[in-house]
């Protein structure tokens, strides 16, 4: 399973979301600090889920992070993110 | 991390607001840190940035002392505020701003 798809279970798994965007965006940082060459580096994540509705920036962010788990650090490098609830 | 999460609380509290990133504001070496500097910048708001890739210590002990994997992190008035995403959002949103008056922090007229 590559990094994104990896990404894509881990979130669906936690989440259900009713939308998950995932751009690899890895080519676009090809000889910055963090890329390696071959590996899945930088994503950026759009999400839609009902878990995020009352929750604070932070807190979301949080529960994506605790989702993804060991993948941040490594092989995510980079990673940006947008978390929204159904409504907004 | 004793000595490093003690370093960090005084940082923060001796400083209204404190951007931990990558590089220096004047030289970010990474986007994300780099979008951040651009922000406060932006808003006028005078900041202590903190070089993470100095002390491979703090590095690691800003993510366990905030709870958050990544950097920049923001903190106003010893408040941990976000990353580059929240910032981004909550500068476009006027969020950001409010927050900063809220916390008596100086904004300058964009």
């Amino acid at each position: 399973m590559n990094v994104a798809d990896s990404i894509r279970a881990r979130l669906t798994a936690a989440f259900a979301p009713a939308a998950l965007d995932i751009s690899d965006e890895s080519h676009l940082h090809a000889g910055h600090a963090g890329h390696r060459p071959g590996v899945s580096t930088h994503f950026r994540v759009a999400i839609v889920a009902a878990a995020f509705a009352g929750k604070s920036r932070v807190e979301r962010q949080r529960l994506v992070f605790a989702a993804l788990g060991d993948l941040m650090g490594n092989p995510i490098h980079a990673f940006a993110l947008s978390a929204k609830a159904p409504d907004e | 991390m004793g000595s490093v999460s003690e370093q960090i609380k005084k940082d923060i509290s001796d400083n209204d607001v404190v951007l931990y990133m990558k590089g220096t504001p004047v030289q970010p070496m990474c986007g994300f840190s780099s979008m951040a500097v651009q922000i406060l910048s932006h808003m006028g708001v005078k900041f202590k940035g903190v070089n993470v890739l100095e002390d491979p210590n703090l590095r690691q002990g800003i993510k366990d002392f905030a709870n958050w994997p990544t950097i920049p992190q923001l903190y106003v008035k010893g408040e941990f505020v976000g990353g580059c995403d929240i910032m981004r959002e909550m500068y476009e949103s006027g969020e950001l701003e409010e927050l900063m008056k809220s916390k008596s922090v100086a904004v300058s007229a964009g």
